[in-house]
C-alpha cells in the first residue's frame, strides 16, 4: 500500500513537471453521493488521477438524526421505537444492546424463555440485513440477478419476523426485560422449513456470484486491509473478520444464553474485498445453525418478560453493553442519574469504525474499485450517522 | 392534479366509436378524396403492369382488392420499401423492439421475477410503447456549457450510424439494401464511428462522469475492434471473398462456426464489448460513474441512443449468424404456394420467405446468448478489460487465423476445398 503510493505520488510529480499544471487541474475531483447511485445516504468525495483514487475524504452526516440527544428526553421505555430507526433492517440488534444496558441498569433477569426468543428474532434480523447488504453488493457489482435473490429471499425471514413480532421491519420487539410477545403458534416448525429451503439457495448463491471468475477477479487482492492495521484503525465485526481476527462479541463476550450455543466463528485470512464479502455469507450460514440450535433448546412453555414498573428506573450509575449486530459489536453506553429518563446515551455503531477503513483502503486503488472497496465494508450510512 | 376516475361504460365507448367514424367519413369525402383527386389529374404516375394509374383505377381497387396486387408487388422491388420496411430499418426496428421485450421478460425468468405485466393486457407487451411515450413526452435537459450542436446531432448520428449497418445486412438472397462487394469490409468502417460518438458526446456533455464513461467506451472499442476484425478475417480466408452475401452462401452445407469455434468465440466476447452489455458495460457502470456517457441525456436523446444500440446488437447478432451460422441456409418449411392453384399476380416467393424465417430465427438464437450474460455475471474492471482484449483475444484470433490457413491450404475448406 505505502510503496504503491509512493509510486502514485512520484507519477503525479512526474506529471506535473512535464505539463506545468497546478496539482489542482491535473486531479478530477469527483462526488460520491448522496445523489449518486454508488454510494447510499453518504458522501465522499474522491480525487482521480486517471483511473487511481489519490485521495478520498468521507462525509458522514447527510442522514444525522440526533438519536443520543432524543433519548435523554425519553424514558427508557419510550426510547425503543426511535432507537431502531438507525439501521430499521437490524432493528433486533440494535435494541438488543439498549435492553441488555438498561437491564443491568434497573437490575432486572430476563426469563430464559425471553432470552431464546430474543436470540431467535437477533438471528433472524442479521440474515435479513445480510441479504440487503448482498443484494447491494450484487448490483453495486453490476449483478443484477445477485440483486433480485437475495431480495427475494429476504421475504423469507421477514415473514417470520412478522409472524414472530407482528411488524416486518421495524419490529420494537426488546424491550428491556424481555421481549414484547412470545412465539406464535407453529413458529418453530415454519423457521425450520424455511431455514432449510434458505440452506438450498446459500448453495446456489455461492454457485452464481461467488465462484463466478469474473467476481473473483474484481475482488481478490483488492483493498488488502492487514491484520495489523485493522487492528489499528478499530475495524469491527466482517471487516476485522476478514483480516483475521477472530472476534466475535457473541463468542468473546457471550450475553444471554449464546454461552449454551454451540458455533463458529468465521474468519479469513487475506483482508481483501472477496473475504469482506465471503464473511458475512459464511455468517449467513453459521447463523442457520444457530437457529436451529436455539429452536432446539427453547423452554416450552414459560415467561418471556420479567414484570417491570410502568415507568422503570433504577439507582443512578452507568451500564455499558454491546452485541454482534450484522455490522459488528454494537454498543451502548447509558449513564442514568436515578431519574426514568436516561441521563446520557451513547451509541457505538460497527458502521462507523468500519467506515475509518474507507479513505485506507480507496487512495491508492482504481476507480472501478470503489464500489467493491466501499460496500465490502459493511457499512450503513444511516447507522454510522445515528 | 388529481382527479377522481370518470366513470367508463361499454355504451359510452362504442358512442365514441361511432362519433369517431362518422366524422372521419365526413371528412374524408368531403376534404381529402377531393384533394388527392386534384393532385392525381395534375401528377401523371407511372404505368403498373401495363396500366396506367389514374384516380378510376383507385375507385376500382375499392371494389376489387386484388387488383392493388400489382401495384403492392411493383413497390416491393422498389429501392424506398428495401431501406425504410423489408431489409432495412422497419425489419431492423421490430427486432430491435422486440429484443428489448425478450431481454426484460428473459431477465425477469432469470431473477425469479416477472418482469413488464400491466401495460397491454397480454404479460405486458405493450411496455415498449408505454416507455417510447414516456420518454417522447419528457423535456429534453441540455446541461449549461454543454457543445449544444454536437449534443444534439450524436443522438441523431449514432441511430443513422447504426442503420448504416443494417443496411449491409442480407436477409435473404438478393435481399440487401446494399449490395457491396466490400461489405465486411463496410460493417468494420462504419462500426469505428461509435467511439468516436461515445467520445463526442461525453465531450459535448460538459459533465464529469460522462468524460470518464466516454474516455472508458474509447479504450474499450478500440481495445476489442482488432480481434473483432481479425476473427472476421479467418472467416474470409475461408470463404474467399468480402461480400456478405457471398459469404452467407459460401458455407453451403457445413457452417463456418464447426470449422472456426475460436473465432466464433472471439467475435462474441468482442461483440458483447462492442454493445457496451454486462460484463463489458463498463462506459455506463452506474456504482462507479452514475450512467457514464448517458448520464446527461434525458428524454428522447436517451430514447435515440437506444434504439442506436439496439440496432448495433441487431446489427452484430445478424453479422454473426452470417459469418458462422451459415446465414439463411435451412430447410424448406413453407409451401410451394400459399393458395393453391391461384394464378394471378404472384407476390409470395416461398425461397425468400423461408429464407428470412431461418434468419431472423437465426438472429434471435443469437441475441439471446448476447442477453445471457447480463444475467449471470458482474461487470469487469477496466484494466482487467483491456488486458482480455489486447493480449487474449487478439492471440486466439491469431491463432484461428492460421487454423483458417491450414484448412484451406490443407485442400479442406475454402474454395475448391473437400466439402465444398
Amino acid at each position: 500500500m505505502t510503496d504503491f503510493q509512493e509510486k502514485v505520488d512520484e507519477t503525479i510529480k512526474m506529471g506535473l513537471e512535464i505539463v506545468k499544471e497546478t496539482e489542482e487541474d491535473r486531479l478530477m475531483t469527483l462526488s460520491v453521493g448522496p445523489q449518486h447511485p454508488g454510494s447510499g445516504h453518504f458522501r465522499f468525495t474522491v480525487k482521480v488521477d486517471g483511473d487511481y483514487i489519490v485521495y478520498c475524504d468521507p462525509d458522514p452526516g447527510y442522514v444525522h438524526r440526533g438519536e443520543e440527544k432524543m433519548s435523554e428526553y425519553r424514558n427508557f421505555i419510550q426510547n425503543i421505537p426511535h432507537l431502531e430507526r438507525p439501521v430499521i433492517h437490524d432493528s433486533n440488534n440494535i435494541t438488543y444492546s439498549y435492553s441488555l444496558a438498561v437491564e443491568e441498569l434497573v437490575n432486572i433477569e430476563v426469563p430464559r424463555r425471553g432470552q431464546f426468543i430474543r436470540a431467535i428474532a437477533s438471528e433472524l434480523n442479521r440474515q435479513v440485513y445480510t441479504l440487503y447488504w448482498l443484494a447491494i453488493y450484487g448490483i453495486f457489482l453490476g449483478h443484477s440477478t445477485m440483486f433480485m435473490w437475495p431480495t427475494g429471499d429476504r421475504e423469507l425471514f421477514i415473514d417470520l419476523l412478522e409472524a414472530l413480532t407482528g411488524a416486518r421491519v421495524t419490529h420494537a420487539f426488546n424491550i428491556p426485560g424481555g421481549v414484547r410477545n412470545d412465539m406464535p403458534e407453529g413458529f418453530k416448525e415454519r423457521c425450520l422449513r424455511q431455514i432449510a429451503y434458505f440452506e438450498k439457495r446459500l448453495v446456489e448463491y455461492e454457485d452464481i456470484f461467488y465462484n463466478n471468475p469474473l467476481f473473483r477477479q474484481r475482488t481478490e487482492g483488492v483493498g488488502t486491509l492487514r491484520k495489523e492495521d485493522a487492528i489499528s484503525l478499530g475495524v469491527t465485526g466482517s471487516v476485522v473478520r476478514a483480516s483475521g481476527v477472530p472476534f466475535d462479541v457473541r463468542k468473546a463476550e457471550p450475553y444471554d444464553i449464546y454461552n449454551e450455543i454451540d458455533f463458529q466463528v468465521q474468519y479469513m485470512k487475506s483482508g481483501d474485498s472477496f473475504a469482506r464479502s465471503m464473511i458475512p455469507f459464511l455468517d449467513m450460514r453459521e447463523s442457520c445453525h444457530i437457529l436451529r440450535q436455539l429452536l432446539d433448546k427453547i423452554p416450552q412453555a414459560g415467561e418471556v418478560r420479567a414484570k417491570l414498573q410502568p415507568n422503570p428506573k433504577g439507582p443512578a450509575g452507568e451500564s455499558y453493553k454491546r452485541v454482534e449486530s450484522a455490522r459488528g459489536a454494537l454498543g451502548y453506553y447509558i449513564i442514568s442519574d436515578g431519574s426514568p429518563k436516561p441521563y446520557r446515551v451513547k451509541i457505538s455503531v460497527g458502521s462507523f469504525r468500519n467506515m475509518l477503513a474507507l479513505p485506507f483502503l480507496l487512495v491508492g486503488s482504481k476507480l472501478g474499485d470503489m464500489p467493491s472497496i466501499y460496500w465490502s465494508l459493511n457499512y450503513w450510512p444511516v447507522e454510522a450517522d445515528r | 392534479m388529481a382527479s377522481a376516475p370518470q366513470k367508463f361504460t361499454f355504451g359510452n365507448f362504442v358512442a365514441s366509436v361511432i362519433w369517431l367514424v362518422f366524422w372521419i367519413l365526413v371528412i374524408v369525402t368531403l376534404i381529402v378524396l377531393p384533394l388527392i383527386f386534384i393532385i392525381l389529374f395534375y401528377v401523371p404516375l407511372p404505368p403498373v403492369e401495363g396500366e396506367v394509374l389514374t384516380p378510376y383505377l383507385f375507385f376500382s381497387m375499392m371494389v376489387d382488392p386484388s387488383r392493388t396486387l400489382p401495384i403492392i408487388k411493383s413497390f416491393i422491388h422498389t429501392d424506398i420499401f428495401r431501406v425504410a420496411v423489408f431489409p432495412g430499418f422497419m425489419y431492423a426496428a421490430i427486432i430491435a423492439a422486440a429484443t428489448i421485450f425478450i431481454e426484460r421478460k428473459f431477465l425477469a425468468k432469470m431473477q425469479l421475477r416477472i418482469g413488464p405485466l400491466y401495460a397491454g393486457k397480454i404479460e405486458g407487451i405493450l411496455q415498449l410503447i408505454a416507455d417510447g411515450l414516456k420518454l417522447i413526452s419528457k423535456e429534453i435537459i441540455v446541461p449549461s456549457g454543454a457543445d449544444k450542436p454536437i449534443f444534439w446531432a450524436t443522438p441523431i448520428a449514432f441511430v443513422a450510424t447504426a442503420a448504416a449497418v443494417v443496411a449491409l445486412i442480407p436477409v435473404a438472397p438478393g435481399w440487401v439494401v446494399a449490395n457491396v462487394d466490400v461489405g465486411l469490409l463496410a460493417v468494420f468502417a462504419i462500426l469505428g464511428f461509435f467511439p468516436l460518438f461515445a467520445l463526442l458526446f461525453s465531450w459535448a456533455s460538459n459533465s464529469k462522469y460522462p468524460f470518464i464513461g466516454g474516455l472508458r467506451a474509447l479504450h474499450q472499442m478500440i481495445a476489442f475492434e482488432i480481434p473483432f476484425i481479425l476473427s472476421a478475417l479467418s472467416v474470409v480466408v475461408l470463404s474467399g471473398s468480402l461480400n456478405l452475401s457471398e459469404i452467407a452462401t459460401s458455407q453451403n452445407p457445413y457452417w463456418f462456426i464447426l470449422f472456426l469455434p475460436i473465432s466464433a468465440f472471439v467475435f462474441y466476447i468482442s461483440s458483447l464489448a462492442e454493445l457496451e452489455r454486462i460484463p463489458f458495460d463498463l462506459p455506463e457502470a452506474e456504482s462507479e460513474i452514475v450512467a457514464g456517457w448517458l448520464t446527461e441525456t434525458s428524454g428522447m436523446i436517451y430514447g435515440l441512443l437506444q434504439l442506436g444500440t439496439y440496432l448495433k446488437l441487431y446489427a452484430l447478432a445478424a453479422l454473426f449468424v452470417i459469418l458462422f451460422l451459415g446465414g439463411w441456409s435451412g430447410p424448406q418449411i413453407f409451401p410451394k404456394e400459399l393458395i393453391p392453384g391461384y394464378s394471378g399476380v404472384q407476390i409470395y416467393n416461398a425461397i425468400t420467405v423461408n429464407a428470412a424465417f431461418w434468419f431472423t430465427i437465426k438472429t434471435f438464437g443469437v441475441i439471446m446468448l448476447l442477453l445471457l450474460p447480463r444475467g449471470i455475471n458482474p461487470r469487469i474492471r477496466i484494466d482487467i478489460l483491456l488486458h482480455t482484449g489486447w493480449y487474449k483475444l487478439i492471440v486466439l484470433s491469431f491463432i484461428n487465423i492460421f487454423v483458417a490457413l491450414a484448412l484451406v491450404y490443407g485442400g479442406i475448406a475454402g474454395p475448391g476445398g473437400l466439402v465444398q
